[in-house]
């Protein structure tokens, strides 16, 4: 490892797919934009894809400073081999202090084969992310053992210092027509051969992409909703509050659901507006996933239920006659 | 006591845990409700070597000891009575009676695939007019030459709707009392065999018990089991193995609902505070703990003296009175603690405490058992 | 095809709890079992093994108690285990475990006489939840990887693996030897028979030390290996007082809720 010093600059990895970029990496230049000021260094979005000029330049409009974009057709889908040997190289030509990567599938594929490349230090799926005030460094924080401890992790001695973050922990900032900045064209190929997996073909088995991370409102159930034919009650009401339908892992587990509605740990982590748990008795696991919920309103039958501990609005009853009564009472409100 | 508790007991009992919490407690409370056997855990069971645990392994049998087998069922009934029972009529009563009384052609033919559980067990000695008396048997086998022909019926038979193979008790000599009944192997598909009505049981519902109907059912000659007239004789011997397994279904059944309460008193409040807390919950609990563990020593030490061939009728009649009382004792105190959640079959509780009551009931009620324990005292 | 399965020993994540009074976690009498998403590794594993012929070793790095996690691989399907220990190895964060796992996967392969034509880890394991060891891993010994895999299936001498997505999954084939971490399967993982368990029993497991390993580089492991350092760990609180409706007709309940959030202009 060279200098500490000569690594300067905090980078977000603007995960693209088809041209089109993941929202993780805007929520990622909101977190890291107050950062940036504090060290007084610019804030560089680096876009990896097929036909991503649009993209850098809503980057910086979501925040960045300037935007590095590396643009070919072997960028189209991700594959580890070419996200890899472009991210090395950039890092090894501009040597960033810092850089952020969603926590995605693709985002925790490639991440730790970048920081193993470079032998730097990496903190996966953070939930948190500070300047260390002693020394300077970035501080990453992270749930651990299954959400029950946070651990917060630092890497001083290395660069630069990597971490994943987790998508839907941060919100968007506003996105601001006004902000201009610099887009630097790298020019790095990946030839076919050096690329060693095939993606043979793309299976969407979700009618619709459950797109739980944005969804301002979520009816998210639990095990108390007792089976999968009695998520029609929560789905009524989600679809009299315009919101996408959520549930629990036990849930996944009983087969209820498939696994791109789960919410919580070892699912998706949800800051909506409001937050209904239905039937959700409040595991740790799932805590995890919903404290950025701006208000969660639990229905439950058992009052000392955790959920409750959480909830902003907690009803106390029969999930079979509160959710109907809820769906009635919006629609009464509506009209 | 050495209950012989080696590491291989251990590793045997964690496999066992780690099925029974995974796929069997999950099952429990649907099965209970629909009466459906459990058909797909059973044959997961079979594949794990659990339907044999105590026969050689030329038998197709796991080669373990009754201590291994006994502590299965008990594992099993912590989280789903109708499973323990299941194992334990198969295994106890079906299997051991063929192992231990029949020829070495039977053996041969029948162990392998009961071992593997290809072919399931049931032991049919119970009729509507010989429950506890049950000399009285008015189903008869007469001797066609060549084959038996049975007639008659029985009631209360575990596992027979799915049996593959049924161990019966059958008269063939009226003038003989006790010394008239015979054994025989009938398969499921004899002609004049037919399975008769399910029950609709408070307890154990999915264990498969139904009425069997021989109606000039024939018999092979060599299906008949060890000697003719020793029927009843074998009937009682294998009644004292099953009551070991009775008692460790019971056992089980206390333990598991031990478990739920001590984690149910700790999440629920009243009055601001755990339930836990109120010492009322701490006594009886911890009398409940105390009581389960004696009954324990006495089931382990039953199952040690059969695996020791020693006399063990006594300390078989003695675990299973005591395990099966303190199973229903304890099941009710539990559903106390819950209050009216635990009348509900939002939680298991009131499911054990209906699976604990057969326990006092079958396999020779408790009246029985103390009419084995005062003879062996020799109070008469 | 002969395949390596690295499995961690982990403690029972759903048994930890948190003590209400010093906040710190109560690892005593949590359990140690095989990180779930390893079992399916090991899984996917046999039942490619079963298919297509070959060997099946699984190593795990951590203490002695490790052997026993090992062995409950050997009762389902593992041929071999190997237990990777060492004072050096201790501290080791994600980078150094990394790279010890592949420096032991060349000495095994050297031991065993073999080569490996898949590893295959979980996706991650429970305790440390960072998915970071199979893709360095992958790294290390220049492989290629697919991550987040549903099912894999062997065609022609490829692989083709079923890779999760928000929306579905992906098909993706690779040549082989790659790495590959497993999400979950299609199927649950088989249970140990009593005679599988009392073989897996009587198993010697070797333990690998550096000095079983001859290419390795102390500098690299352990602490001196660990670009990162834990700073402080502290168990989550969580504190709100909310407005809880009990012992209301579902109906009042209700409405009383859809008043509150319009009086907060929540909606």
């Amino acid at each position: 490892m060279g200098n500490l010093n000569d690594y300067k600059n905090i980078w977000v990895f603007i995960e693209t797919e088809c041209g089109k970029a993941k929202n993780v990496g805007y929520e990622l230049l909101h977190v890291a934009r107050p950062l940036a000021d504090q060290k007084g260094c610019p804030l560089v979005a680096v876009v990896i894809g097929k036909d991503i000029e649009g993209v850098a330049k809503d980057a910086v409009c979501y925040g960045a400073d300037s935007a590095i974009i590396v643009d070919g057709p072997e960028y189209e889908y991700y594959t580890t081999d070419a996200f890899t040997k472009a991210m090395v190289t950039l890092v090894e030509k501009y040597k960033p202090e810092t850089l952020m990567i969603g926590a995605t599938n693709n985002g925790r594929d490639m991440g730790p084969r970048v920081s193993c490349r470079l032998k730097t230090g990496l903190t996966a799926d953070c939930t948190g992310i500070d300047i260390d005030e002693e020394t300077g460094n970035i501080a990453w924080t992270r749930p651990t053992f299954g959400g029950n401890l946070m651990a917060t992790i630092m890497c001083p001695e290395h660069r630069p210092q990597m971490g994943t973050v987790r998508p839907g922990v941060f919100k968007k900032g506003a996105y601001d027509e006004g902000r201009s900045g610099e887009i630097v064209k790298e020019e790095i190929h990946v030839a076919p051969e050096e690329i060693r997996t095939n993606l043979v073909e793309r299976v969407n088995e979700v009618a619709e992409a459950v797109n739980l991370e944005e969804a301002e409102i979520i009816v998210s159930g639990g095990r108390g909703v007792g089976s999968a034919e009695n998520f029609k009650l929560l789905e009524e009401l989600a679809a009299e509050l315009g919101a996408t339908v959520g549930c629990s892992r036990a849930v996944v587990d009983a087969g209820w659901m498939p696994h791109a509605h789960q919410v919580g740990q070892s699912g998706k982590t949800v800051a909506p507006k409001l937050y209904f748990a239905i039937g959700i008795s409040g595991a740790i696991q799932h805590l995890a996933g919903i404290s950025g919920s701006d208000r969660v309103i639990a229905v439950n039958k058992d009052e000392d239920a955790p959920i409750f501990d959480v909830a902003d609005y907690g009803i106390v009853g029969n999930l079979n006659e509160v959710v109907p009564a809820l769906t009635a009472a919006f629609k009464a409100r509506k009209a | 006591m050495d209950f012989k508790r080696d590491e291989l007991h251990q590793d045997i009992l964690d496999m066992v845990h780690d099925f029974a919490v995974n796929e069997v407690k999950p099952l429990a409370a649907e099965i209970d409700k629909t009466e459906e056997f459990p058909m797909e855990n059973v044959k997961k069971m079979a594949e794990m070597g659990l339907m044999g645990i105590p026969f050689p392994e030329e038998y197709g049998g796991a080669g373990m000891d009754t201590l291994a087998y006994i502590q299965t069922v008990e594992e099993l009934s912590k989280y789903c009575g109708t499973t323990g029972v299941i194992v334990s009529a198969h295994t106890s009563l079906c299997c051991t009676p063929i192992y231990q009384f029949g020829t070495e052609e039977q053996k041969q033919k029948y162990l392998p695939k009961l071992c593997s559980g290809e072919w399931i067990g049931a032991f049919a000695l119970t009729e509507a007019n010989a429950g506890t008396d049950a000399s009285g048997q008015k189903t008869v086998a007469v001797d066609k030459g060549d084959h038996w022909v049975l007639n008659g019926s029985k009631i209360f038979i575990t596992n027979a709707g799915v049996a593959d193979v049924f161990f019966v008790l059958a008269m063939t000599d009226k003038s003989l009392g006790t010394k008239g009944i015979s054994a025989f192997i009938v398969e499921k598909g004899f002609p004049g065999f037919s399975i008769g009505k399910l029950e609709d049981k408070m307890g154990i519902r999915a264990s498969s018990t139904c009425e069997l109907v021989f109606e000039d059912c024939i018999v092979p000659k060599e299906n008949l089991v060890g000697e003719l007239g020793k029927g009843f004789k074998y009937a009682m011997m294998t009644l004292d193995g099953g009551r070991v397994g009775i008692a460790a279904q019971a056992l089980g059944i206390a333990e598991g609902a031990i478990e739920e309460t001590v984690k149910y008193v700790q999440e629920r409040t009243q009055f601001g505070r755990r339930i836990s807390q109120f010492q009322n919950t701490q006594f009886e609990l911890a009398q409940m703990q105390a009581n389960t563990e004696a009954a324990k020593l006495l089931v382990y030490q039953a199952a040690c003296a059969k695996d020791d061939h020693e006399p063990f009728s006594h300390k078989a009649a003695m675990a299973k009175l005591v395990a099966s009382r303190n199973a229903s004792d304890v099941t009710r105190r539990c559903l106390q603690l819950y209050g009216g959640y635990g009348y509900t079959k939002d939680y298991p509780i009131e499911r054990m405490m209906r699976d604990a009551k057969i326990t006092e009931i079958y396999e020779g009620t408790s009246e029985v058992q103390m009419m084995v324990i005062a003879g062996w005292m020799g109070v008469k | 095809m002969n395949i390596c399965v690295c499995m961690k020993q982990v403690p029972d994540t759903n048994e930890i709890k948190v003590d209400p009074e010093t906040h710190t976690l109560i690892r005593k009498g949590v359990p140690s079992i095989v990180n779930p998403f390893d079992t399916y590794a090991q899984e996917v594993g046999v039942r490619l093994k079963e298919q297509l012929g070959g060997k099946l070793i699984v190593i795990s790095m951590g203490p002695e108690q490790a052997k026993e996690a090992i062995k409950s691989c050997l009762a389902v399907g593992a041929d071999n285990g190997y237990l990777i220990s060492s004072r050096s190895f201790g501290g080791s964060d994600t980078l150094a475990t990394s790279y010890i796992l592949s420096e032991a996967i060349k000495a095994v392969e050297e031991k065993e006489g073999l080569k490996f034509d898949l590893i295959l880890c979980g996706k991650q394991a429970t305790d440390g939840d960072t998915a970071q060891v199979g893709p360095e891993i992958a790294e290390h010994l220049d492989l290629p990887q697919i991550t987040y895999a549903l099912d894999i299936v062997e065609k022609d001498g490829e692989i083709q693996v079923k890779r999760e997505h928000d929306a579905g999954y992906d098909m993706i084939s690779t040549k082989l030897p790659a790495v590959v971490t497993v999400v979950k399967l299609p199927y649950e993982p088989r249970y140990p028979t009593i005679k599988s368990k009392m073989a897996a029993k009587k198993k010697e497991i070797p333990v690998l030390t550096e000095e079983d390993i001859p290419s390795i580089q102390l500098e690299l492991c352990g602490l001196n290996g660990s670009p990162t350092r834990v700073k402080k760990t502290y168990t989550p609180v969580r504190e709100k007082s909310g407005v809880k409706l009990a012992g209301m007709e579902p109906k009042d309940a209700a409405n009383e809720v859809v008043k509150l959030l319009e009086e907060a202009k929540l909606l």
